[in-house]
């Protein structure tokens, strides 16, 4: 039974030297014994516990269990929901976002993993009538049928682009191999990733 | 007036709009992320739902209990889907659903609720039909003709096996939905291909007034013949809103639930036997074939075989469908259609090679027998898919394509629909500031259906597509039909043109004194109404508005049920050629290119069109080269419910695809023809007949894995 | 996933000091593609997880006299990036280059590869490590096996090892270092790996409080060394045989060989049969053909996966292939 509700919010120090278990008390420190001059370590959970993240330039603070992945922290807790749950097991690129400047499968992160760096989401590509030259690039090239898969390959395309500013083809096609579509826009897909690679480097140049 | 009115479609050179390749309408909404689907909906209150489902393909349940579940933190209602004593058939099947202030807490009570069960026997495998006992069932012999004789007189005979395993639908989106069940209001935010319909089938079960059923849909993440009905993931997550006061509930299936039972193709198994003449006509057929869907198994459409070849004169096919623990089909694009084809023009080619002939020169021939829409025109799109696929150069006979161990190969399969347009009802509305909406009941699966609708709008009214506010999505729309059997196109586009021409031609009485010419005498061209071919007398559309004071014009437009009509049509066909590269050491099939001749009418947008048949062809490379819903008999589960073992091509998997879309005018004046479903059927049979091309030996169940080229080339060996 | 507590150390002591004795006590996250996977399907129910995100120390490529050093917190990406890996173990590149999902290789560690669990399907579905069944044999033997073991299969596991870059690692001979509270142990990487007996044993050596930190790969100077895949998909997709070879040349004779198999045994699997068959042999044609053929004697494939004899063994031919080409 629960001795100890642990309060949203707050997060207790442990402190911890061995390995002596309790047995697996939710709220209290499970792995935690007489305290000792070991170095503190901050063990959150299993309750809420605050999390900082930065999405798109802004910070949001939520209390969140330490379980709680990324991808729902955004579509759930802050309703960013450009980045979509399709497999939730990492396979098939929906949940797409960049962390850290590095193109991420959100739903296999942690929120709490999270803190401390930038996330950046598929809302930070466009604002009001402008759009990114990619999303612009995938409207032309109609890479894109019933959409849900495509907000991650815009953001896997973006991460793509800024490692492989003068694609080829035949990067293109390899480069993208963390996505997946079930309606067949691989087509369109190459040749907007192609196209949005030209803008943005006449952009540049401009 | 409106019953003489003329609504056919303009002629092909004075379309503006129509025919123009442009860009999908809701591409920004879509690739922004900003476009809203069913699970992205956030209601304030939501509730997250979980789902327990049946760990056994085949038990009784003897308890549920679901005590310690209700009270688990954060509950807030719990449903029961299923009852002690209850027979369960298959592996995923819905026992139980809980409701609760967050997904992981709903997920831990549904790991609380204890279920016993009684645990009987189960069939999950139909491949070795020795094994299906009592689960087969044979129907009676379909004969015409006189096949006994035919092989008789036979100058060749060819027999082969051919087989193609259970699909499922992998919709990006899972099935599910979100909730609020409040007294005398019911928001339903479904993914369904069925806008006007799902709400009122819910309302029906949950014994509500559909009035009270308010559906919302803006987009929806894929459902290929997967999303008509409100599910029983419907059902209960209404319960769950009632029992949490009218809360609103969001309920998804996860994704190894959602491979599991949210629908799948029927397989189809069958031996073949062909006879030909030396010229290469084929003379009779023989096929033992036998199918599962499910529980209730998988019949044969009655003349379905041989597939396009449908006059071969002698005939004589058995069918057993076999029932399995596994959960019930559903359509999918195209149904049964993929599997047919791949059968038929497997079996043909095999057989053509067996003649020692070109299969373009033997199918040419055979298609003699061909059905709609006609031997005349497949054999010119199968002329024109030679002539794109570089046929005369790169096609050798069947196991000559030369030294080294990577074998390149062609192989042809050929696809026909029906089409026709489904029942719609839509409503223009021009306003006195110009502004002009159509609102219909319909959806868009990602087909275009949204951009289709305010291409015929804009065309009709002489206005730019952006000028037109396009609302779909809603019940609260006038009705139109299911997005089912490619009939989406056809009846959109008919009612949008009939209601636009209804509410300008009431603009045209109010402008008539104007101008100084009745209304049958105007046009609406460029953004003005003028005197029929004489831009010196016209009002521009913004001025002409005006004039209606406070009055909006609204009219309906309809197109009946399969309606006939100059505006739509049915009838279908195409052909494509598959370019494959085998390497016989690895077994690894590799897709060069695919060509996709194709005939859909007259098309209203070349790109969403051509989008259509990319995504249909990527389906059935899918199908030939990756996926299969793998059972394994002895734990009675699905071992692959996930994408790591479910396997989908991804962008670099599919090679080169070449679309031509039939634009002739004999095709054009047939009218508006969907196509949806036609690319999807022919390319499996293209593909594994290149195989068979290519590696002078026939892999005969789909999809052609390392392990099965491998074995077929061991055999040839 | 089940509830659990989360800590995120800054040094290896500490993360130490946060584990248990037990699995079910503490796990570690690092990239968290698998683990996440595994917890989410309650095949891993910790009560804590221990980031090591926080720990500089397991960070960094650094190239020495000695060889090379990799973090276990290195990722996929930076492997596959860094000059030196990219020149001089073509062999490491492979594989890392072999996760065809740049947010897979954004994310994944290579300690999380050495360390990720089996994809065996009956494993992911809850039958265990060992696929029992309601009678307590494995199911794999019966069941559907197409993607098992060929070698080191007579049971209790019929898994194959998952790591990419386990068979390129033990092909060179490499080493990693593993840290728990009695102290630092550095084994081969060969040793790193072991087929379980039980079901409550693991396919490494790894205690439950202990820490992989660090792999050590001997310098390449000599040694010609390439890994060759077959993998179905371009995208992201498991393969279904691979082979790491590793060929230290004395002209243009073959002075010594490794060459090591992956996806075919629940470890990676030294092909010792094809070494020999190289040793000393120039290497041409024939000599390659030679232990193609070699590394895959003595297979012993299951009911469905006879595929994959052959697969292995032209995974070897390529590999080989490959670093006769390589220059040194």
């Amino acid at each position: 039974m629960k001795k100890k509700k642990p309060e949203p919010g707050v997060t207790r120090r442990g402190f911890i030297r061995g390995v002596g278990l309790g047995s697996g008390v939710a709220g209290a420190g499970i792995l935690e014994t007489e305290a000792a001059a070991a170095p503190a370590v901050q063990v959150v959970g299993p309750g809420p516990a605050q999390v900082t993240l930065k999405v798109n330039g802004k910070q949001h603070t939520l209390n969140l269990e330490p379980r709680v992945t990324l991808l729902d922290a955004l579509r759930d807790h802050l309703n960013y929901t450009g980045a979509k749950k399709v497999c939730d097991r990492a396979s098939c690129g929906a949940c797409t976002v960049i962390v850290g400047g590095k193109a991420v499968y959100a739903c296999n992160m942690l929120a709490i993993e999270a803190q401390g760096q930038d996330i950046q989401t598929v809302e930070s590509l466009s604002s009001g009538n402008k759009y990114h030259p990619l999303i612009t690039a995938f409207v032309e090239n109609d890479a894109q049928q019933c959409g849900f898969c495509t907000p991650g390959f815009v953001m896997a395309a973006k991460a793509f682009l800024e490692q492989n500013p003068n694609p080829t083809y035949e990067e293109v096609k390899a480069g993208l191999g963390g996505n997946l579509c079930r309606c067949g826009t691989y087509i369109g897909l190459r040749n907007a990733v192609l196209q949005a690679a030209k803008q943005m480097k006449g952009a540049a140049n401009g | 007036m409106a019953e003489t009115l003329d609504y056919s479609w303009p002629a092909k050179e004075k379309r503006r709009v129509i025919g123009k390749p442009l860009p999908r309408i809701d591409g920004y909404a879509k690739s922004s992320g900003r476009a809203k689907y069913a699970y992205d909906v956030h209601r304030p209150g939501m509730l997250y739902g979980a789902l327990l489902t049946c760990p056994h393909a085949h038990a009784r349940i003897t308890s549920i209990d679901t005590s310690a579940a209700e009270k688990s933190p954060g509950v807030m209602a719990v449903d029961l889907m299923a009852r002690p004593g209850e027979e369960i058939q298959y592996a995923g099947y819905e026992i139980a659903s809980v409701a609760a202030t967050t997904l992981e807490q709903a997920r831990d009570a549904v790991r609380k609720i204890k279920v016993a069960y009684e645990v009987l026997p189960h069939l999950v495998d139909e491949r070795d039909l020795a094994k299906a006992g009592s689960r087969a069932k044979a129907s009676g012999e379909q004969v015409s003709g006189d096949p006994d004789q035919a092989f008789k007189e036979a100058d060749v005979v060819s027999e082969g096996f051919y087989g193609i395993p259970v699909l499922t639908h992998c919709c990006m989106e899972a099935h599910g939905q979100v909730i609020e069940w409040k007294p005398d209001r019911f928001d339903y935010w479904p993914s369904t291909q069925n806008v006007s319909g799902v709400g009122g089938d819910l309302a029906k079960v949950l014994e509500i007034p559909a009035t009270n059923v308010h559906t919302h849909m803006e987009a929806m993440g894929g459902g290929f013949g997967s999303k008509f009905s409100h599910d029983r993931i419907g059902e209960t997550c209404a319960r769950l809103s009632r029992k949490a006061g009218g809360r609103p509930v969001k309920l998804f299936l996860d994704r190894s639930t959602e491979l599991e039972i949210a629908g799948n193709r029927p397989s189809f198994f069958a031996r073949i036997k062909l006879a030909a003449k030396k010229d290469g006509m084929v003379t009779a057929w023989e096929s033992e074939s036998w199918a599962t869907g499910g529980p209730g198994g998988a019949n044969l459409p009655a003349g379905s075989l041989p597939y396009v070849f449908r006059g071969v004169p002698n005939k004589r096919m058995t069918h057993t469908s076999v029932s399995i623990n596994a959960a019930p089909q559903r359509a999918w694009r195209a149904p049964n259609n993929p599997q047919l084809s791949y059968l038929t023009c497997a079996a043909m080619e095999d057989l053509a090679a067996k003649l020692n002939m070109d299969p373009v020169e033997f199918f040419h021939k055979n298609l003699e027998y061909a059905g709609a829409p006609g031997p005349d025109v497949f054999r010119a799109q199968l002329q024109k898919a030679a002539e794109l696929a570089e046929w005369k150069k790169l096609w050798r006979p069947r196991g000559q394509s030369g030294p080294g161990p990577v074998k390149r190969g062609l192989g042809i399969g050929f696809n026909m629909w029906y089409g026709l347009g489904h029942a719609s009802r839509a409503l223009t509305r021009i306003h006195p500031d110009g502004s002009v909406e159509v609102e219909i009941g319909s959806q868009d699966l990602g087909t275009g259906t949204r951009t289709v609708i305010a291409m015929v709008a804009a065309e009709t009214l002489g206005l730019p597509v952006s000028a037109i506010k396009v609302k779909i999505g809603e019940n609260a729309y006038p009705p139109s039909g299911a997005s089912g059997g490619s009939t989406t196109v056809g009846g959109v586009s008919a009612s949008t043109r009939k209601s636009s021409m209804n509410a300008l031609v009431k603009l045209f009485e109010v402008v008539s004194d104007a101008l100084g010419a009745p209304p049958g005498e105007l046009e609406a061209v460029g953004g003005k109404i003028q005197v029929k071919g004489n831009p010196s007398k016209s009002i521009t559309w913004q001025a002409a508005c005006k004039k209606l004071g406070t009055k909006t014009i609204q009219e309906m437009g309809e197109n009946a049920q399969r309606g006939p009509g100059g505006l739509i049509n049915g009838g279908a066909g195409g052909v494509q050629i598959a370019d494959v590269s085998v390497d016989t050491e690895t077994g690894l099939v590799k897709m060069n290119r695919m060509v996709a001749v194709q005939d859909c009418g007259l098309i209203i947008n070349p790109k969403t069109a051509e989008s259509q048949v990319y995504g249909a062809v990527m389906l059935s490379i899918a199908g030939a080269l990756f996926e299969e819903r793998i059972m394994d008999q002895i734990t009675g589960r699905m071992l692959n419910p996930g994408f790591e073992f479910y396997k989908l091509p991804g962008i670099g998997d599919v090679g080169e695809i070449i679309v031509h879309l039939n634009v002739e005018p004999e095709h054009d004046k047939r009218g508006v023809i969907g196509l949806g479903e036609p690319p999807v059927v022919g390319g499996i049979a293209a593909i594994a007949n290149a195989v068979a091309n290519a590696i002078g030996v026939r892999v005969p169940v789909v999809p052609l894995t390392p392990d099965k080229v491998l074995k077929a080339l061991e055999g040839r060996a | 996933m089940q509830a659990f507590e989360y800590a995120r150390p800054s040094t290896v002591q500490e993360a130490v000091s946060l584990l248990g004795n037990s699995w079910e006590d503490a796990n570690l996250l690092a990239g968290g593609t698998d683990l996440l996977s595994l917890m989410k399907d309650y095949i891993h129910t910790p009560k804590r997880l221990v980031s090591l995100k926080g720990i500089k120390e397991l960070e960094g490529i650094r190239k020495s006299a000695g060889g090379l050093r990799i973090g276990a917190l290195v990722t996929l990406e930076e492997l596959l990036r860094n000059p030196d890996v990219r020149k001089e173990y073509p062999s490491l590149a492979a594989a890392a280059r072999g996760v065809a999902s740049p947010q897979m290789r954004n994310m994944g560690t290579v300690g999380g590869d050495l360390c990720q669990r089996p994809r065996c399907w009956y494993f992911r579905l809850g039958f265990g490590l060992l696929a029992k069944g309601p009678n307590g044999e494995s199911l794999v033997p019966s069941g559907d096996n197409r993607y098992h073991a060929i070698f080191n299969n007579r049971g209790p596991a019929y898994f194959v090892s998952a790591s990419s870059f386990g068979p390129p690692l033990v092909a060179l001979g490499a080493t990693v270092n593993l840290v728990s509270p009695s102290g630092t142990r550095e084994l081969p990487v060969e040793k790193f790996f072991v087929a379980p007996a039980t079901e409550n044993a693991r396919e490494n050596v790894l205690a439950p409080n202990e820490i992989l930190t660090e792999i050590l790969v001997p310098p390449a100077a000599g040694v010609r060394n390439a890994t060759y895949e077959v993998r179905q998909k371009m995208a992201l997709d498991y393969p279904l045989a691979t082979a790491s070879v590793a060929l230290r040349m004395r002209g243009n004779t073959v002075a010594s060989a490794r060459i090591v198999l992956g996806h075919v045994a629940p470890v990676p699997w030294r092909a010792q049969a094809a070494e020999k068959a190289l040793t000393g042999k120039t290497l041409n044609a024939a000599a390659i053909e030679e232990a193609a053929k070699a590394a895959v004697q003595g297979a012993t494939p299951l009911s469905m996966n006879g595929y994959k004899v052959q697969l292995a063994s032209v995974a070897v031919k390529r590999a080989l292939e490959e670093a006769a080409q390589a220059r040194t």
